[in-house]
C-alpha cells in the first residue's frame, strides 16, 4: 500500500500533491490496478489532514480514470500505466531537451529556465482552473 | 444539510466592551472550519456562546438548527473541548470514561476504551498527572466518544509541544472522517489551520472581517505586483485588502472574483497564511507606513 | 448524574463516616457507665420527685464523661458549619474555578439538572449525617437530660487531689439556648442551611475560599440571632409571677471576716427544664423608694435601715435584713418558655431553616441557569 506524505512549504495545494504522489507511484510500478490506496480515514488521521481534501485528491484520480472507488470497501487502482503513455514521455523529453539546449544557446542560465517553465506550467493551470 | 453555526447580528457585552459585536456568519456543516484572529478579538467568546456558556446580549445563534444546550437532545449533538483542555484532576482516566458513559445516551464506550489503549493512557492515572498532551487526547476522547454531529474546539493544542500538537490532530481528523464530523476549531497556529480546515473564519476586535471556504478564498485572493500606482486606480471589482509601496513599486493584495487580465501586473497567489494576516491588519499595515515615510523622505 | 456525584464526593464521604464511627465508638463504649450510675442513684425506678436522686446521679458523672458531654455538644454545633465550609462552598465554586464546569455543562445533562441532583444528594448527606450525630449523641446524654428536667443539677465536683472541677453548661436545660441547637432535629436544620448557605456562597463568588468566609459569617450571625432575637417569639412565651420570701429566693451572706455583707435577690422559679427570658422584680407597694427595676436587674436604691451597715459596727445582722426585705413584699415577674416547648420550637426552627436552604437551592438553580460563567 502507498504511504503518503506532504510537504507544507511546497506551494503546491496538498490535494494535487496527493494525486501527484499516486501517479509517481503508477508510473514507478509500485502501484499496479487492483491495489487499495489507503482509505480516506487513515491518511487524514496520519498525515492530520483534512478528510475532504483526500476525497478531492481521490475523485480527481477518478476523473483521470486512475482509480474507481466501490462503495462500502474503498478505493482501488484501475489503471497500469500504459506503453503508451511511456512512449508519449519519451518524445516530451527529447522536446524538452532540445528547448533546454536552443535556450542555453539564446544565453538563459537554469535559474531563468526555471522561472520560464513555472510561468508556464502555471498560467496552464489557472486555465485550467476557470 | 443544516449549519454547524448560523449567527445573526449576534453581540455580547460585558458593562461598557463589546467581547462580540455584530457577528453574522455562516459555517457549513460538513466541514472543519478554523476561527482564527488575535487575543482578545472575540474568539473565546463566540464559542462561549455557541456551547449555551454564555447569553447573548443581541442578536441570535443556532447551533445545527437549535438554540445552544437547549435541553439534553441538544447537548448530545455538540462536543465541546474548552482552552486547555480541562479534565477532572482528581479522576482516573477510567472515570472520565465512566463519567461520559453516565451522562451521554449514544456514548461509545468501546471506541473510548479503544482510543485510551491506542494512545497508551494508564486507565487508572489521576488525570491531573499526565502530560498536557495526554490531558488534551483524554478530553478529546471524551468528546468524541458522546458521538456529537458538531464538534467545537477552543484552542485545545496552544500550549502543547509540536509532537503532541500533531498527534491531536492526528486523532481528530481520523475521527472526523471516520464520524462525519463538523468541526469549528479556534487557533493561533495557522500552519495548523492550512492542515486540516477547509473553512475560514477571521475575527479581529470582536468582528468578523471574512469567512468562506478555503479553497474559494484563495482562488479569489491574488498579489498583484506592479509599477507604482495608486489604489484608487485598480478596478471596482478588485476590492484591495492591504497595500504596500515603494518608490517604483507597488504591491496589492485584492480579493476579486473575476480574472486579472492587465499585463502590468504580476499576479501571484495567496497562501493561507498571507491571507489570514493580511485579514489580521498587522504586518501589511505596519510595512505600508515604513514605506510611506521612505517615499517622504 | 447520580454516579459522578458520588464518585466526586466520595473523599468527604470517607471522611465524615470515619468521623462518625470514632464518635460512636467513644460514645458507645462510654454509655454502659452512664446508665450504670442512672440505675445506681434509683433514677431508673423514681417516677416523681426525682429531685435527689438526679441530683445523685449527676455528681457521680466523673469528669471524662462531663468532658464528653460538652465535646458532644460542641461537636454537633460545628458539624454543620464545616459540611457548609468544606461540602457547601466548593461544590459549585471549585467546578468553576477549575474551570471543570465546560467538561460537566456540555455531556448529554443540561446543567440545570447537574445542579440539582448535586445540590440534592449532597444536602441530603449533610442532613443525613447531622441527623446521625445528633442521634447517637442524644442517645448518650439522655440519662443527663433526664435528670435535668427531674430537676437535678450539679454542685462543683471535686478532684482526686482536692481541686474543684466545673463544667459549665453541663446538665443545662435542653431548651437552654447553646444546648437547643444540639439536641432532636435542629442539627438537620442547621446542616442544611449551613450546606445551601456554601454552595449559594460559592455560585455567586465563583472562588471556594471567599465562599468559605462568607458561609462562616453568615452561618455564625444566625446562630446568634436565631437563640437571642427569633427563638424567643416563636411560640408566645408564657408569664408568671412568683413572690418573694425569706425560704424563696431572698438570701443574706456575710462574710464575717471582712463585714461585707451580700444581699443576693435570686428567681425563685425553680420549674427545671424552664428557658427563662426575662426576670424582673419589684414591689409589692405602689410607692416605691427601695426597689427600681433596670434591665440588668434589680437595684435596691435604698435598702431597708435593717440592711445598711452603721459605721462602727462590725456589719449587718443577716436576720433583721432578710426579715426587712420580705416585708416589702417583692415579687419577681418572669418571661419564659417551658420545658414543654422544647419539641415544638424544635420543629419550628428546623422547619424555617428547611424553607430557607429550600430558596437558597432555588436562588443557586436560577443564577447557573442565567447562563453568565464562560
Amino acid at each position: 500500500m502507498i504511504e503518503f506524505h506532504l510537504n507544507s512549504r511546497s506551494g503546491v495545494a496538498p490535494y494535487l500533491q496527493l494525486v501527484r504522489q499516486v501517479r509517481q507511484a503508477l508510473r514507478l510500478g509500485l502501484l499496479q490496478a487492483g491495489d487499495q490506496l489507503p482509505t480516506v480515514k487513515d491518511v487524514a488521521g496520519s498525515l492530520a489532514i483534512n478528510p475532504n481534501t483526500v476525497l478531492k485528491a481521490y475523485r480527481v484520480l477518478e476523473y483521470e480514470g486512475l482509480a474507481a472507488a466501490k462503495p462500502g470497501v474503498g478505493t482501488f487502482v484501475t489503471k497500469t500505466v500504459s506503453d503508451e503513455s511511456v512512449s508519449t514521455h519519451k518524445r516530451l523529453n527529447l522536446e524538452l531537451a532540445a528547448w533546454v539546449g536552443r535556450a542555453q544557446l539564446a544565453g538563459l542560465d537554469f535559474e531563468d529556465m526555471e522561472a520560464l517553465f513555472q510561468r508556464a506550467v502555471r498560467s496552464a493551470a489557472q486555465e485550467e482552473a476557470v | 444539510m443544516t449549519n454547524a453555526i448560523e449567527a445573526r447580528a449576534l453581540g455580547k457585552r460585558y458593562g461598557r466592551r463589546w467581547a462580540l459585536a455584530d457577528c453574522t456568519l455562516t459555517i457549513p456543516a460538513g466541514h472543519v472550519a478554523g476561527l482564527v484572529g488575535p487575543n482578545g478579538a472575540g474568539k473565546t467568546t463566540l464559542i462561549s456562546l455557541a456551547t449555551g456558556m454564555l447569553a447573548p446580549t443581541t442578536g441570535t445563534v443556532e447551533v445545527l438548527g437549535g438554540r445552544p444546550a437547549a435541553g439534553p437532545g441538544q447537548l448530545a449533538r455538540v462536543g465541546y473541548v474548552a482552552q486547555d483542555t480541562p479534565t477532572y484532576a482528581g479522576l482516573s482516566v477510567a472515570d472520565h470514561l465512566r463519567l461520559g458513559a453516565h451522562l451521554n445516551p449514544r456514548w461509545d464506550a468501546a471506541m473510548a476504551r479503544a482510543r485510551i489503549e491506542q494512545l497508551g493512557l494508564d486507565p487508572k492515572q489521576k488525570a491531573g498527572k499526565l502530560s498536557g498532551g495526554q490531558r488534551a487526547q483524554l478530553a478529546l476522547t471524551v468528546a468524541l466518544a458522546k458521538r456529537p454531529e458538531l464538534l467545537i474546539l477552543d484552542e485545545p493544542i496552544a500550549s502543547l509541544d509540536p509532537a503532541a500538537r500533531r498527534e491531536f490532530l492526528q486523532v481528530l481528523m481520523n475521527a472526523t472522517a471516520e464520524q462525519e464530523l463538523s468541526v469549528v476549531m479556534s487557533s493561533h497556529q495557522v500552519s495548523d489551520l492550512e492542515r486540516v480546515s477547509d473553512y475560514l473564519v477571521v475575527l479581529v476586535a470582536s468582528r468578523v472581517r471574512i469567512e468562506g471556504e478555503v479553497d474559494g478564498l484563495l482562488a479569489t485572493h491574488h498579489l498583484l505586483t506592479g509599477p507604482r500606482r495608486d489604489a484608487a486606480s485598480l478596478t471596482a471589482s478588485q476590492q484591495v485588502i492591504t497595500e504596500s509601496h515603494t518608490g517604483r513599486q507597488s504591491t496589492f493584495l485584492v480579493r476579486t472574483s473575476e480574472a486579472v487580465i492587465d499585463p502590468a501586473w504580476t499576479v501571484d497567489p495567496v497562501s493561507l497564511e498571507d491571507l489570514i494576516v493580511a485579514y489580521m491588519g498587522h504586518a501589511s499595515t505596519e510595512s505600508a507606513e515604513i514605506r510611506m515615510l521612505e517615499v517622504k523622505r | 448524574m447520580i454516579w459522578l456525584t458520588w464518585r466526586q464526593f466520595r473523599p468527604q464521604a470517607i471522611a465524615a463516616a470515619c468521623a462518625l464511627a470514632a464518635v460512636a465508638i467513644v460514645l458507645i463504649a462510654t454509655r454502659p457507665g452512664l446508665s450504670a450510675d442512672y440505675t445506681a442513684a434509683g433514677l431508673s425506678a423514681c417516677h416523681a420527685h426525682c429531685a435527689t436522686a438526679a441530683s445523685i446521679f449527676l455528681d457521680r458523672v466523673g469528669n471524662f464523661d462531663k468532658f464528653l458531654d460538652f465535646a458532644g455538644v460542641l461537636l454537633i454545633i460545628v458539624a454543620p458549619a464545616l459540611m457548609g465550609l468544606f461540602w457547601g462552598a466548593p461544590l459549585i465554586a471549585r467546578e468553576v474555578a477549575d474551570g471543570t464546569h465546560r467538561i460537566a455543562w456540555n455531556q448529554s445533562v443540561t446543567r440545570t439538572r447537574w445542579t440539582i441532583v448535586k445540590l440534592g444528594l449532597v444536602g441530603l448527606a449533610a442532613i443525613a449525617t447531622a441527623g446521625l450525630l445528633s442521634l447517637i449523641v442524644t442517645w448518650w446524654t439522655s440519662p443527663i437530660d433526664a435528670a435535668s428536667l427531674a430537676g437535678g443539677s450539679a454542685q462543683a465536683a471535686t478532684g482526686g487531689n482536692g481541686v474543684h472541677v466545673t463544667f459549665n453548661g453541663f446538665a443545662e436545660a435542653r431548651l437552654d439556648p447553646v444546648i437547643f441547637d444540639a439536641r432532636g432535629v435542629a442539627p438537620l436544620g442547621y446542616a442544611a442551611l449551613a450546606f445551601a448557605l456554601g454552595v449559594t456562597a460559592g455560585v455567586l463568588l465563583r472562588r471556594t475560599l471567599p465562599a468559605m468566609a462568607v458561609t462562616l459569617v453568615a452561618f455564625v450571625a444566625i446562630q446568634v440571632l436565631m437563640p437571642n432575637f427569633i427563638r424567643p417569639y416563636l411560640l408566645p412565651p408564657s408569664h408568671a409571677t412568683v413572690p418573694l420570701s425569706i425560704q424563696n429566693g431572698i438570701h443574706v451572706n456575710t462574710n464575717a471576716g471582712s463585714g461585707l455583707s451580700e444581699i443576693q435577690l435570686t428567681g425563685s422559679f425553680a420549674k427545671p427544664g424552664t428557658w427563662v427570658l426575662s426576670q424582673a422584680f419589684y414591689t409589692g407597694r405602689r410607692v416605691d423608694p427601695y426597689v427600681i427595676v433596670t434591665s440588668s436587674g434589680p437595684e435596691l436604691v435604698m435598702a431597708p435601715q435593717a440592711c445598711i451597715p452603721t459605721p462602727g459596727s462590725s456589719g449587718i445582722n443577716p436576720a433583721d435584713c432578710q426579715s426587712a426585705l420580705a416585708a416589702l413584699h417583692l415579687r419577681e415577674s418572669v418571661i419564659y418558655q417551658p420545658a414543654s416547648r422544647f419539641w415544638p420550637l424544635q420543629w419550628i426552627e428546623t422547619g424555617i431553616y428547611l424553607l430557607l436552604a429550600a430558596g437558597l437551592g432555588w436562588v443557586c438553580v436560577w443564577q447557573i441557569r442565567r447562563k453568565r460563567t464562560p
